[in-house]
């Protein structure tokens, strides 16, 4: 559905060169929803701005439905982009339009008739669930509204493809869940490609089937959702997988507050992460009736992600050294894993424990 | 009572319908002037934030050019520009003398001004909502027409409220070369002849134009913005 080859875009004035964007490769299928996530200042904006050429790249290839469009007319270009939505972090609607007169503004100069145009507003409307609103205007709405009205006016052409740039960054946790959950809905009822722009992994956790992570104008990790985040390579995605699941900061607090741990000789504070079906098999009490080894769980973290579930604990294993090494082998047998967490009151980097 | 108002606006009460024909004069000229500066004014407004660096229909050389044509009719002051454009004005108009004649030079005069005001007003709109616009497939026609015009609207009204009042005080100054008007009865009656009263009664309905255009100006932002 989208293909970018090779993509370099390159600021230029007096004083400096500015590579936003270096040598970026993507392929986005029909009916993925892409996350792009990076810090503030990585390129993400830029790059998805590459797509409907809202910002022409120095270099390399976009190519939208089959059709590149960087050698298209000025007039042809105009025509792709009315196939393709975009929805901005500032909403970006006309406040001198009511409701029905932003969704309205794409479908003028289409072949639809007043009527139709008036029946299509509604229609968009009624999806986005603001049919009450039509009357308004942008001042009089939240800012989960104003997202709404401007998925509306971005679906108004019926496009394939909908470009999201940090659209859910001005917005309160909550509402931002609401509007993901629109997107998703959109996703599956209308075929539609959705390409999301954010700086927070939250987000990409929530809806994303496919992530990409950006820094410093480069893709550093790239694949489906699920294998990124139970296997990142880089040091920067896993940094942003923590934010998302919070495991870091509960075991900040938990050597903190040495209080929680109380460790003794034959305990030992350990991270578990499992992925899929290892969920379902009851591993705690095998570690019990196995080997004696009792478990405290100190932190418990479950995601479904794609429909898989990923689960993340901190727990404090006790029993004998080697029972406890026998049962860390154990777990690791079931695909689960298990990272050592070292107790003294240094912050190092988790450890991962090979057992022969 | 009567008497003194009598007594102290006698010049006045003598010449009523100049008076009347005066103020229909100064209304002619800020009219017309208006209507003709209003247009230059707004499509040389655009011209300038579209082909603005970053515009979107960047020309950096047309730009710079209005942009320093702009700044030099500015400069020049308005009194000297009446002097400066007779010729060219009696070209246009046969005469340079006269309310019509002096429709000329006020939109001279004007223009630079209420582009420069028009380019202000339109750089308030909103450059993601322009930028939106672009990614729905709109042109650079339809911009101007859809988003900066309709969006900009309220700006543009209260700058055009601010221009017709400096509008005003420019015919009164073009009064006195000759182009009729409130000015003119303020000078060349009122001044020269010592008819204090006259000057007054000018100054009162000078006044009461500028107030009027302002509660218009005022009623319609108020009305335009949402």
């Amino acid at each position: 559905m989208i293909e970018l080859k090779n993509i370099d875009v390159t600021f230029e004035d007096k004083e400096q060169t500015v590579k936003a964007v270096q040598e970026v490769s993507l392929t986005v299928e029909k009916g993925d929803i892409y996350g792009i996530v990076g810090y503030s200042g990585a390129g993400k904006s830029t790059l998805v701005r590459t797509i409907n050429l809202l910002q022409r790249p120095t270099a390399g290839q976009v190519i939208v439905k089959n059709q590149e469009l960087s050698v298209l007319s000025p007039k042809e270009l105009r025509t792709a982009r009315k196939k393709i939505g975009m929805i901005f972090q500032h909403f970006n609607l006309m406040r001198a339009r009511t409701v029905a007169g932003n969704v309205a503004y794409p479908l003028k100069g289409s072949e639809l008739t007043k009527e139709e145009i008036g029946q299509r507003v509604d229609e968009l409307l009624e999806l986005v669930g603001l049919a009450d609103k039509k009357q308004a205007y942008p001042s009089q709405l939240s800012g989960g509204q104003k997202q709404r009205v401007a998925i509306a006016r971005a679906l108004a052409n019926d496009p394939e493809v909908l470009l999201c740039d940090e659209a859910t960054s001005a917005l309160d946790p909550k509402t931002t869940g609401s509007i993901l959950e629109l997107l998703k809905r959109l996703n599956k009822k209308l075929d539609l490609t959705i390409v999301i722009i954010t700086h927070e992994m939250q987000v990409v956790k929530e809806i994303c089937n496919k992530v990409a992570v950006m820094d410093d104008g480069r893709v550093i990790e790239s694949g489906d959702l699920v294998s990124v985040f139970t296997a990142p390579k880089a040091k920067l995605t896993n940094e942003f997988i923590n934010t998302a699941t919070h495991a870091d900061q509960a075991l900040e607090k938990i050597r903190k507050h040495p209080s929680l741990l109380d460790l003794h000789a034959n305990d030992s504070l350990a991270r578990i992460t499992y992925v899929g079906e290892s969920t379902s098999t009851p591993l705690i009490a095998s570690l019990y009736a196995q080997f004696g080894v009792t478990t405290n769980i100190l932190f418990g973290n479950v995601e479904i992600l794609q429909e898989t579930p990923i689960g993340n604990l901190i727990v404090v294993l006790n029993g004998d050294k080697h029972q406890r090494d026998k049962a860390i082998a154990y777990l690791e047998s079931k695909q689960v894993k298990v990272d050592l967490i070292d107790t003294s009151h240094t912050v190092i980097p988790l450890r991962r424990t090979k057992i022969s | 009572m009567i008497n003194w108002f009598e007594t102290f606006f006698a010049h006045s009460l003598s010449i009523q319908s100049e008076i009347i024909d005066s103020i229909w004069e100064t209304l002619y000229m800020v009219g017309v002037t208006a209507l003709i500066a209003g247009l230059l004014g707004v499509v040389l407004g655009i011209i300038l934030v579209v082909t603005e660096t970053g515009g979107i229909l960047e020309n950096i050389k047309l730009y710079d050019f209005l942009e320093r044509g702009v700044n030099a009719f500015r400069s020049v002051p308005f009194i000297i520009m009446l002097a400066l454009i007779a010729p060219f004005t009696r070209l246009l108009v046969g005469t340079s003398i006269g309310t019509t004649a002096a429709i000329v030079p006020l939109v001279v005069g004007t223009v630079p001004f209420y582009s420069r005001q028009v380019q202000n007003a339109l750089l308030e709109v909103d450059p993601g909502v322009v930028e939106a616009a672009e990614a729905m497939g709109s042109s650079p026609f339809e911009i101007i027409i859809r988003v900066y015009l309709k969006e900009g609207l309220p700006s543009i009204i209260r700058v055009s409220s601010v221009t017709i009042i400096n509008l005003i005080g420019l015919t009164a100054m073009a009064g006195a070369i000759g182009a009729g008007g409130l000015g003119n009865l303020a000078i060349a009656r009122g001044y020269n002849r010592f008819q204090t009263d006259v000057t007054i009664v000018a100054t009162l309905a000078i006044l009461v134009i500028v107030m009027i255009s302002q509660v218009i100006g005022n009623y319609l932002v108020k009305k335009t913005s949402h």
